[in-house]
């Protein structure tokens, strides 16, 4: 069994991943645990996408 | 009304080792197997959305190619992604003892697959002591 997605689709499911665990290990109520694992999320992508534009950037 | 004391303070002590115990069993049984510490803690939805989140990062990383590190004494980076993976607990010791995983990274991707299968490792982690926390009652 072999996956192989783009850069951008191992980027939303790390985030993905990654925020479910963060949510639910860093608060205590289940609606603090969504509003923090949707902004945990939401850095993930910004933070990736922010980061490829400045590479692309510097490269110019 | 001494000797009720002394059960009500013996009855404490007992509770209290057992929810010592309780709560080391979460941590180690969290560590082995993602979410279920937090099922012996009683928060079954939250062990299973642990349990997808951390199990389907590991195989993907697996899926995507990714390098399974083993045990070393080389580079500080091969140690710390041994760490890192073994953090997985059972899902690492299947998947390295069914030779899953390869040696060195031969795609793009794959560079992405070993990132997956350490981070997989280091969220196991927190969640097992999210366990422990939740089972000493630091935690809701």
């Amino acid at each position: 069994m072999t996956f192989a997605p783009s850069h951008f689709t191992a980027v939303l499911l790390f985030a993905t991943f990654a925020s479910v665990v963060f949510g639910i290990t860093q608060r205590s109520t289940a609606a603090a645990m969504v509003k923090y694992g949707l902004y945990c999320f939401v850095l993930f992508v910004v933070a990736v996408v922010g980061a490829g534009w400045a590479m692309w950037l510097i490269r110019r | 009304m001494a000797s009720h004391v002394h059960v009500t303070a013996k009855g404490g002590a007992q509770s209290g080792a057992s929810s010592s115990t309780l709560a080391y069993g979460a941590l180690v049984l969290g560590w082995l197997v993602p979410g279920a510490g937090h099922f012996l803690v009683k928060r079954p939805i939250r062990g299973l959305l642990l349990f997808l989140a951390i199990t389907t990062m590991f195989v993907l990383g697996v899926a995507m190619q990714g390098k399974l590190y083993s045990p070393n004494t080389g580079e500080i980076l091969n140690i710390l992604g041994f760490i890192g993976d073994l953090g997985s607990g059972l899902l690492y010791i299947v998947a390295k003892s069914l030779d899953y995983g390869h040696l060195a990274v031969q795609v793009a991707t794959a560079d992405y697959g070993t990132k997956f299968a350490v981070v997989a490792g280091l969220l196991n982690f927190i969640a097992a002591i999210d366990a422990h926390n939740i089972g000493i009652g630091r935690k809701a």
